[in-house]
């Protein structure tokens, strides 16, 4: 991904001392942000973390245990303690060693819970970390895993890597759709969620055969999928990868689940859920921090969500809005222990193809994305806001797309489908947007060592002046907050108060003593 | 709701025209020459049977001659075809039905400009799935600006105000909600049908709004379901229903249609 050098300008001519400004604003703005969420925990942290310690299964009515347990302990103690101590506490006075009994204890009444004091609480605590440092020493020994099967199997031969979406909504049907895909070229391949499961405050159990629109995901959907695309991986001589999303009201349980199941890639955006989805602002960057901390340690790369603005603002108007999310997502990211490896940063192709000169105003936003962020993979997102229908047009404008992608160095690319916006991808929909990306990478994969924008030119400009915008925007809101922004509609056009939106309840700030075992293992220094 | 209308305009007088009917066929390069083009996939490996295969599908389709253009092997036990033709079928434009909505369709800007411009304040939506389901997909695609099929929601549309109240919502929490948010149109999603509990659930919601609130102050009820029958709105005592596969945009351009542009038209 392009190395470090001294170069002061680049292929655009930025100013470094505007790019500098902008991560010091990025800075400025989110850190209250972090420090909001280390006082802070919530129902799906705290979930994440028994989940870790080795509660696993569900009720007889699908409610995982994790659920029920954490219910029990927040209506005898509340949230604000963590559920670690009076969970390990409660466990050494039943004297029993199954955290999944004493979940399903809890849920029949048979156990109360208490915060204990001096000796019982150092027990408790002792033992908490115990049990939560056997799931991240499992996540430890799964990334190992994956590097060992890279270094067998091997990357795929260039850049960009080619991702693909599978959606059935039945994982048995996903499964050899995957194959095929894996088989026809794809690096990668994302497991499209059900509709409506970023607003479970649960996270479903077992092998599910319907969804709406998508998959639900479910730890065992997870450990079949990678399972089946170990199997393609040898038979291909590539590792192929597979993504799904820790976004939602249950991010940080998604982010181990991923962890422990070895899933290499994970949707995951700091704002996406608070602007998209109405989740409470706090929840949200609460639950964020924590799973960037478990993807950090888990090897996973992270995919952001910027080209969610371009779909709903102006491609060419907006288009600061997504440079300044970037630089939010990078500071969050490296302050969760992420490395510039792991930041799949999100942008995408939405300018109007009637615009005139569109094609290179994408151009000059895709190469202002690769010059600020030379070691990220970013990743790069096809049309979907101008796909009509007319499949013809749609097929040109995502070689289009990809030609953007290999021009401008982009690390991932999300494959166009010539029927977005008609049906969910036909097998044949998907093959010749596989040849579309072949056709491209093929002719014109080297063309980015050409393509050096004109001094002064259109280009050059046009990157400047987004670059000026955004620290103009983020001067901004570094003079409120960024809560306040959000509250007031600075993103998109919606409104989202720190005191509104879902999952609001499930937030609890820190008591004098809370504790959480897995926090503690992630932020220790390696 | 679903008026038929018969169209007759438009097309191509046939080579035969007849007086008051109208023959087409589909047009390659010269009037009547009936060409198509058409692609498909077939579950069979590519070889000679697998193109024979095609041809014979295209012959049902009515292509004939077929012209087998382009033969492509997918994956393991799939080809892709490209075939060319002539179809034998007749179109007749005077016989052609088509259901027309019963309101425009119109798009965000237009929607926001028509509230902006004759409502002058934003036009305030309620929703909320009532009852005991859960299913919020429904009241979720069309009120988040996430939206469904690559359309945004209400939320996304400037001079709309919404409100969700989210799941299982009481029908007095629903009421409530709709008087305090000075409700122009509260939208209700029903997912289950067990035992018709969306019928149910819907007859209690339109029977409170009437006991709460007078006719002329009352919002409008709009409740969405892929179980409804789109005809029943009178019978259940709401103003409209919408049914499967509804977009954010048609309900949009109803409320504007319903609320602003065409008022009168409301039976209260």
């Amino acid at each position: 991904m392009g190395e470090v050098t001294s170069r002061a300008v680049g292929k655009l001519a930025l100013d470094p001392a505007l790019v500098a400004r902008a991560r010091e604003l990025a800075r400025r703005v989110g850190r209250p942000v972090v420090e909001l969420a280390r006082g802070h925990t919530t129902v799906s942290v705290e979930r994440a973390v028994l989940r870790l310690a080795g509660v696993s299964g569900a009720d007889p009515d699908g409610i995982p245990w994790v659920n029920r347990l954490v219910d029990a302990v927040v209506a005898d103690v509340g949230l604000g303690h963590g559920v670690s101590v009076p969970v390990f506490d409660a466990l050494a006075r039943e004297q029993i060693t199954d955290v999944t009994l004493l979940a399903q204890k809890a849920a029949a009444g048979s156990v109360r819970f208490s915060v204990p004091v001096g000796r019982a609480a150092t027990a408790a605590r002792r033992a908490a970390r115990r049990a939560a440092a056997v799931g991240v020493r499992q996540i430890d020994r799964r990334r190992a895993e994956r590097e060992r099967l890279i270094k067998r199997y091997g990357d795929p031969p260039r850049r960009p890597w080619i991702y693909l979406i599978v959606a059935t909504g039945d994982i048995y049907e996903d499964i050899p759709q995957a194959q095929a895909a894996a088989r026809a070229g794809a690096d990668v391949i994302a497991v499209i969620r059900s509709t409506g499961q970023s607003l479970l405050d649960y996270v479903p159990e077992g092998a599910t055969r319907e969804g709406f629109a998508g998959t639900y995901a479910t730890q065992e959907n997870f450990r079949l999928m990678r399972a089946a695309l170990d199997e393609s991986s040898r038979e291909l001589g590539r590792y192929v990868r597979l993504t799904n999303y820790a976004s939602g009201l249950c991010m940080p349980e998604m982010a181990v689940l991923a962890g422990l199941e070895r899933l290499d890639m994970m949707l995951n955006d700091s704002m996406y859920g608070i602007l998209f989805r109405d989740i409470n602002p706090v929840r949200t960057f609460v639950d964020q921090r924590f799973s960037r901390q478990v993807h950090a340690r888990a090897g996973i790369i992270i995919n952001t969500g910027e080209d969610n603005y371009l779909t709903t603002a102006d491609a060419v108007d907006e288009a600061h809005t997504v440079t300044v999310s970037q630089l939010l997502n990078e500071y969050f990211a490296h302050e969760a222990g992420l490395a510039d490896w792991q930041l799949g940063l999100g942008h995408a192709f939405e300018i109007d193809p009637d615009v005139p000169e569109s094609l290179r105003l994408e151009l000059a936003h895709a190469l202002l994305a690769r010059e600020l962020f030379p070691e990220a993979p970013l990743k790069w997102m096809p049309p979907t806001k101008h796909m009509t229908g007319d499949v013809f047009r749609g097929n040109l404008l995502d070689g289009f797309f990809n030609l953007v992608g290999t021009m401008t160095g982009q690390g991932i690319l999300l494959v166009g489908m010539m029927t977005e916006a008609v049906v969910t991808p036909w097998l044949s929909d998907r093959d010749i947007a596989l040849q579309n990306v072949r056709y491209v990478l093929g002719a014109a994969g080297g063309l980015r060592e050409d393509f050096v924008p004109a001094p002064g030119g259109f280009i050059q400009r046009r990157a400047n002046r987004v670059l000026g915008e955004a620290v103009d925007l983020l001067e901004r809101i570094s003079e409120q907050s960024l809560l306040s922004a959000i509250a007031e509609g600075t993103f998109g056009i919606m409104r989202r108060p720190a005191d509104r939106g879902k999952g609001l309840d499930g937030v609890a700030r820190h008591e004098a003593d809370y504790y959480n075992p897995a926090t503690e293992i992630l932020e220790q220094p390696s | 709701m679903s008026e038929c209308t018969e169209r007759s305009e438009g097309g191509m007088p046939s080579q035969h025209g007849m007086t008051g009917k109208r023959i087409v066929r589909p047009y390659g390069d010269t009037t009547g020459d009936g060409m198509v083009q058409v692609s498909f996939t077939l579950p069979v490996p590519h070889d000679k049977r697998a193109e024979g295969a095609a041809v014979q599908l295209a012959n049902k389709m009515g292509i004939d001659p077929a012209l087998l253009v382009h033969a492509k092997p997918m994956g393991e036990g799939f080809t892709f075809f490209v075939v060319y033709g002539r179809v034998n079928h007749l179109v007749d434009l005077s016989a052609v039905r088509v259901v027309e909505r019963d309101y425009p369709l119109l798009s965000a800007r237009e929607v926001n400009a028509l509230v902006k411009r004759q409502l002058r304040r934003k036009l305030s939506v309620v929703g909320a799935c009532i009852g005991t389901d859960a299913h919020t997909v429904g009241i979720d695609a069309i009120l988040n600006v996430k939206g469904v099929a690559g359309e945004k929601g209400l939320e996304y549309y400037r001079e709309l105000k919404i409100t969700n109240l989210g799941a299982q919502v009481s029908v007095p929490e629903l009421v409530e909600a709709a008087r305090v948010e000075r409700a122009d149109a509260v939208l209700v999603s029903q997912v289950v049908t067990q035992r018709d509990a969306h019928l149910h659930n819907t007859r209690e919601m339109s029977a409170a709004f009437r006991e709460a609130m007078p006719v002329g102050r009352r919002p409008l009820l709009v409740v969405g379901g892929p179980r409804f029958d789109e005809s029943q709105a009178a019978e259940l005592g709401v103003d409209r229903i919408f049914g499967r596969g509804t977009t954010p945009g048609e309900v949009a351009s109803y409320l504007v249609h319903a609320l602003v542009t065409n008022k009168k038209a409301r039976v209260a």
